[in-house]
């Protein structure tokens, strides 16, 4: 039974040069899955995570708000005009907090998954796993902002009343006063579950390729 | 005779027969044929221009052959154009956009003709003189409570004056300034028997629109509504027998003449019962301000006790016009309150008076109030006082129904068969519900039946005759704001869009869903866009009641008196006199000459131009135009005019007709000469 220095706790064992020259492709996986979802998340930044198209009467062509990690774009100007008169809040008071530290956020989390890279044990959990529940961290905290959006009419807005509370779907159709609503997810959302899935399968390469180097150099009982 | 030379009988009747045959099958033959060849061109047409069957039919519903007339005349107001458009129906083509506030060189309106600039002149405001107006509701005369065709009323919103349009000419007789308000929007309707052209006013100011800080808004602002007495023999509105209300400020919107069992009440409707002040005061916007509350009040008003008032003398005087103060108002039962649902947008009465039909415009429904049930709360005191003491009466007492008609409902008008439409502004429709008794009886009444999609954001509807107490249904125009794609883009401002829909079928289902976009037997015909103005509110009137002047009746007809102007030039007496530093021309035009065709004054000579048209002939309508000194008039057959100004530019002036005349038109022509 090896003995574990201090590197080895923290990190995992080191792979002996010799299986990792006959096992090349095992060690290896993990770590291009990690570096690839590493890798969509970053592109994730350039790409809209959630697309709202509306439609009314009297916007044939529809109206789109394309809601990227840090900012909206589309005809924000033009519902920011005809919200006053439903009352929501003004989307600049939306996720004020999420959409200043997302940028830097899903690099920290980029940079995790790079980190991953080094951890051969459990711990690795502890580097994947923000990159791992991120899409759902996204709903969620859109599906509050889009209740307390729906919650917090203005009462003196002129249509408060008649459109009444309400919480808009996070995908799927809706409707608001006259504007029928659909949402759906921007392929940044969907590189990030895809990165997800990455991480999630990741996760499983690093399992089958570093438990059995753990139960061979610590035996079972250390795993 | 040898029995050779005559044919057989039998042979010949066979010979007969044949012949006719022959003939019935050629003639057939010929009809087949011809049958054939129509129908393949128009199906041929159609699928080249891939039109489908319902584009087809509303294409022949609307179209009016060369030589032949509409069947309806649409009279719509241009808005900030300042003038009144009438349009033919079914066709939709303009007829005249007839001048009223704003000066129009093609009929010469306002460009030096003396009477003309009077009457402009009379809608001046102090020393500042008004060149355009905000024209908002039209209201042709009426005869009990139908449209007769003498005359036609419209508003100016934008400087709270009234003008008269005589239908015989189809122009412009009068403009009245309103001497208690400075903008005015409930209006021009009138009384069933055109009595009165009544004028709401919109945004409160002090009577007289003195000057008074915003902060003593509740204490010093007011509304007001003005009754003008119409003297219908003399075409003009009477000031002297005219007389106003004052109304607490609540920014009264529309107002609309009782009739039948309502006759003698007008109903006025308000949006700003919240004293709305403005960020400057209140620290929010009138936007939000105006629309805080859950309701404003519907003004219901008896009018005959307001003229008994006037005529006891009972008023005080603002700017030299009698005001019946509120106070007076409210002890002799002339004003009465109703809570309407918030910020209404109309206010129509049902054709038998029954029914005041009320859209708040952020409340999707319309609400219908009973005048019987009004009558009632009244006689029961049902009310409570408001701010001002005005007595308001329980709204569950007078209501009728409450319909979801959709969101942002506007206006309403009514058809023959029992069906009420309103605009529905947000939801871009225009739904039609029916009325309950007498109207509809049973589970046939108060229902939605019908919302058929308009493009796009629809202001006031105008249903054939659908304001009288005997509309005719068949057609209803959707007078949209915007029309965003309909058309071929003029660059950044576009046209209105007026969209002609037939209501002449009764509905397919008994009902339809309020969110829902299901026409229900009404059809979508015509799309046209209107790119003189902004078009508020129409009427639409049968063409046969209209009888206007083919041309005028006797050469030397002034138009402003309605009677021949025994001064008018006539042929023979043409001429120039001169009376010390005044020039008097008397003239006459003719195809293709004018007589004199010199005219020669001195530098700073006043010159009074007389000039007539002496022709009889349809359509003989000449212009004339003055270069250098900004004046041309259209003188229609049998006109005559007359035009002033100084001299005060020397030169030479070659005068000529405007309207191309004749062959010889451009030979029409003279000289004004200015000796320095």
């Amino acid at each position: 039974m090896a003995k574990m220095t201090l590197r080895d706790r923290v990190l995992g064992p080191r792979v002996p040069p010799e299986q990792r020259a006959a096992h090349a492709e095992r060690y290896r996986r993990p770590m291009m899955l990690f570096g690839g979802a590493a890798f969509l998340l970053v592109v994730s930044i350039f790409l809209p995570y959630w697309i709202l198209r509306l439609r009314a009467p009297q916007f044939p062509d529809g109206l789109v708000v394309r809601a990227y990690l840090n900012r909206l774009e589309g005809d924000v100007e033009t519902l920011e005009g005809l919200n006053h008169y439903v009352g929501m809040p003004s989307f600049e008071y939306g996720a004020v907090l999420e959409r200043s530290l997302s940028i830097i956020a899903l690099v920290v989390l980029a940079g995790l998954l790079i980190a991953a890279f080094a951890f051969h044990n459990r711990w690795v959990v502890v580097f994947t796993l923000p990159a791992l529940v991120f899409p759902l961290m996204f709903v969620a905290d859109l599906q509050y902002w889009l209740w307390r959006y729906g919650h917090s009419l203005d009462p003196k807005a002129p249509l408060a009343g008649a459109v009444g509370e309400f919480t808009p779907p996070v995908f799927g159709p809706a409707r608001i006063a006259q504007f029928e609503t659909l949402a759906l997810p921007g392929p940044g959302f969907v590189l990030a579950l895809v990165a997800s899935g990455l991480v999630a399968a990741g996760l499983w390469y690093h399992r089958k390729a570093y438990k059995p180097l753990l139960d061979q150099l610590y035996g079972k009982a250390r795993s | 005779m040898t029995e050779r030379s005559a044919p057989p009988r039998r042979k010949r009747r066979w010979l007969v027969l044949f012949a006719l045959t022959a003939a019935l099958a050629l003639v057939a033959g010929a009809c087949t044929a011809g049958d054939g060849e129509a129908a393949g061109s128009y199906t041929d047409i159609i699928n080249e221009r891939g039109l489908t069957d319902e584009q087809v039919e509303a294409a022949l519903k609307t179209y009016v052959p060369s030589g032949q007339w509409d069947e309806y005349v649409m009279f719509a107001s241009g808005g900030h154009s300042g003038q009144v458009i009438a349009i033919g129906i079914p066709s939709m083509r303009i007829l005249k956009n007839i001048a009223v506030f704003t000066p129009e060189p093609w009929q010469g309106w306002g460009y030096g003709n003396v009477e003309q600039m009077k009457v402009l002149e009379a809608g001046n405001v102090g020393d500042n003189q008004i060149s355009w107006g905000d024209t908002h509701h039209p209201a042709l005369s009426e005869t009990n409570g139908d449209y007769d065709g003498q005359f036609l009323f419209i508003n100016d919103k934008a400087n709270a004056r009234v003008a008269v349009i005589d239908l015989r000419d189809w122009e412009t007789k009068q403009i009245l300034k309103n001497p208690v308000s400075i903008v005015d929007h409930g209006g021009t309707m009138v009384t069933p028997n055109t009595e009165y052209v009544i004028e709401g006013g919109q945004y409160g100011n002090p009577l007289g629109w003195e000057y008074a800080p915003l902060e003593e808004y509740e204490a010093e602002y007011r509304g007001m509504v003005t009754f003008w007495k119409f003297d219908r023999d003399k075409g003009r509105i009477d000031e002297s027998q005219s007389f106003a209300l004052e109304l607490p400020p609540y920014w009264q919107d529309l107002c609309d003449a009782g009739k039948n069992v309502s006759e003698g009440w007008v109903f006025c409707n308000s949006f700003n019962v919240e004293l709305a002040k403005g960020k400057s005061v209140d620290g929010a916007d009138f936007e939000a301000g105006v629309s805080a509350g859950e309701n404003d009040y519907l003004h219901v008003i008896n009018l005959r006790k307001a003229e008994e008032l006037f005529k006891a003398g009972e008023t005080i005087d603002v700017k030299g016009f009698p005001v019946i103060p509120l106070d007076k108002l409210i002890d002799a039962g002339v004003l009465y309150f109703i809570p309407e649902p918030k910020s209404p947008h109309g206010i129509d009465i049902s054709p038998g008076g029954e029914y005041m039909v009320v859209s708040g415009k952020l409340d999707p429904h319309v609400t219908i109030y009973s005048f019987d049930k009004i009558q009632q709360a009244i006689a029961d005191k049902n009310w409570v006082p408001d701010r001002y003491g005005v007595p308001v009466l329980d709204f569950d007492a007078v209501k009728e129904a409450q319909i979801e008609v959709g969101l942002g409902p506007l206006h309403t008008q009514f058809d023959d068969k029992g069906y009420a439409y309103t605009s529905i502004f947000l939801d871009s429709v225009v739904s039609r519900w029916s009325l309950g008794p007498p109207y509809k009886e049973g589970d046939e009444a108060w229902k939605l039946v019908g919302r058929i999609p308009i493009q796009y954001n629809v202001g006031h509807v105008a249903a054939a005759e659908g304001d009288t107490v005997s509309p005719d249904g068949n057609y209803l125009v959707s007078l949209n704001k915007w029309s965003i794609d309909r058309f071929l883009p003029p660059g950044p401002l576009l046209p209105q869009n007026l969209q002609l829909i037939d209501i002449s079928k009764e509905p397919i289902n008994p009902t339809v869903d309020v969110t829902g976009t299901d026409p229900n037997g009404m059809q979508l015909l015509y799309d046209m866009p209107m790119a003189l103005g902004e078009p508020h509110y129409a009427q639409i009137i049968k063409a046969d009641k209209l009888n206007p002047f083919e041309i005028y009746p006797e050469v030397g007809w002034d138009p402003a008196t309605m009677q021949v102007d025994p001064e008018a030039p006539v042929p023979g007496n043409e001429r120039v006199e001169r009376d010390g530093n005044t020039v008097h021309v008397y003239m006459t035009a003719v195809r293709s000459r004018y007589t004199p065709d010199r005219v020669e004054v001195k530098k700073g000579d006043r010159v009074i131009w007389h000039i007539t048209n002496i022709e009889q002939s349809l359509d003989a309508t000449h212009g004339f135009a003055l270069p250098g000194y900004n004046i041309t008039l259209s003188l229609e057959p049998g006109e005559t005019a007359t035009f002033e100004f100084t001299a005060n530019e020397s030169g030479t002036f070659p005068f000529y007709c405007t309207e191309f005349c004749s062959a010889l038109h451009l030979e029409m022509a003279g000289y004004f000469l200015v000796q320095p």
